[in-house]
């Protein structure tokens, strides 16, 4: 498919105006896993976060009938994949102080030295994952 | 007042992520694999997600925060251990599995067993990452 470039553009366009709406609404860096990790830890347990999460959850369940074809993840069917994953993913995030969201697109458009090493690191660590694990050894 | 920016900003970020093509693990490590069939989506995700930023951050400066307040002050540039260790972790799940917080959630209403299963572990690593935390400032103390 060719046009996936656009939807992905304007998939982007959209996830940074929210993210621009959060930070200059609320005075927030909207980062995913800072929102989840205050939650969880309960750092921060406000009401303006559990907004914030409804509308991440709520708005792909009301889109969904609207879409030509049904969203799908593809993510693995391999359980232990899954939940290693899943860990790494939450303490990693948590450690850092940020993720995709946080670092990534808040951090690298403030010109934060902190997001950007930290978005090279594990975009880094992300592919040396996967060229070891799936193209070296052929276990994912 | 708050909440309902809060819930605007959620509602962008989740309509984003999932037509941005985010929430598909095949387009996220496809993008991560260069080795494999090289999938040049995520670039124009972040792309046109950081667009929006640069004009945002630009927005903050002289000012305050529509709801009053300060804005978040720059953290000061240092490498350390937490930052280091916790993005290759990261890094090193995300490559696993092609899911990130953001889009984890994003996904519950159709990831299926498999995608609360991981949102469920996730959450298990955000709460021990605090102990692990400080394990790690104990022994870079020590050392």
């Amino acid at each position: 498919m060719q046009a996936e470039w656009i939807w992905g553009l304007g998939g982007g366009l959209l996830i940074g105006l929210g993210a621009a709406v959060y930070l200059l609404g609320n005075g927030r860096i909207m980062g995913a896993s800072g929102i989840i990790g205050g939650l969880v830890d309960n750092s921060d347990r406000s009401l303006e976060r559990l907004s914030f999460l409804a509308g991440v959850v709520g708005m792909p369940l009301l889109l969904r009938p609207l879409l030509s074809s049904a969203p799908q993840t593809h993510l693995t069917s391999n359980i232990t994949v899954v939940i290693i994953a899943g860990l790494l993913v939450g303490v990693g995030t948590r450690l850092a102080n940020g993720c995709t969201s946080g670092h990534g697109v808040c951090g690298i458009s403030r010109f934060s030295l902190r997001g950007i090493v930290a978005t090279i690191i594990y975009i880094a660590a992300g592919g040396i994952t996967l060229a070891l694990l799936r193209h070296m050894w052929g276990l994912i | 007042m708050r909440a309902l920016i809060s819930l605007l900003a959620g509602s962008l970020f989740g309509t984003g992520l999932l037509i941005s093509g985010m929430t598909d693990t095949t387009k996220v490590q496809g993008w991560l694999d260069v080795f494999g069939q090289w999938d040049p989506t995520l670039a124009f995700v972040m792309g046109g997600a950081i667009i929006p930023m640069l004009v945002a951050w630009r927005l903050t400066v002289g000012r305050q925060p529509l709801t009053g307040g300060q804005y978040p002050p720059k953290v000061a540039f240092a490498l350390d251990r937490r930052l280091i260790l916790g993005s290759v972790l990261f890094g090193m799940g995300w490559g696993l599995a092609g899911l990130c917080p953001g889009p984890a959630l994003a996904s519950l209403s159709y990831g299926g067993v498999d995608g609360t299963i991981f949102l469920i572990s996730m959450i298990a690593g955000m709460y021990a990452a605090p102990t692990l935390g400080a394990q790690l400032d104990r022994t870079a103390n020590a050392a």
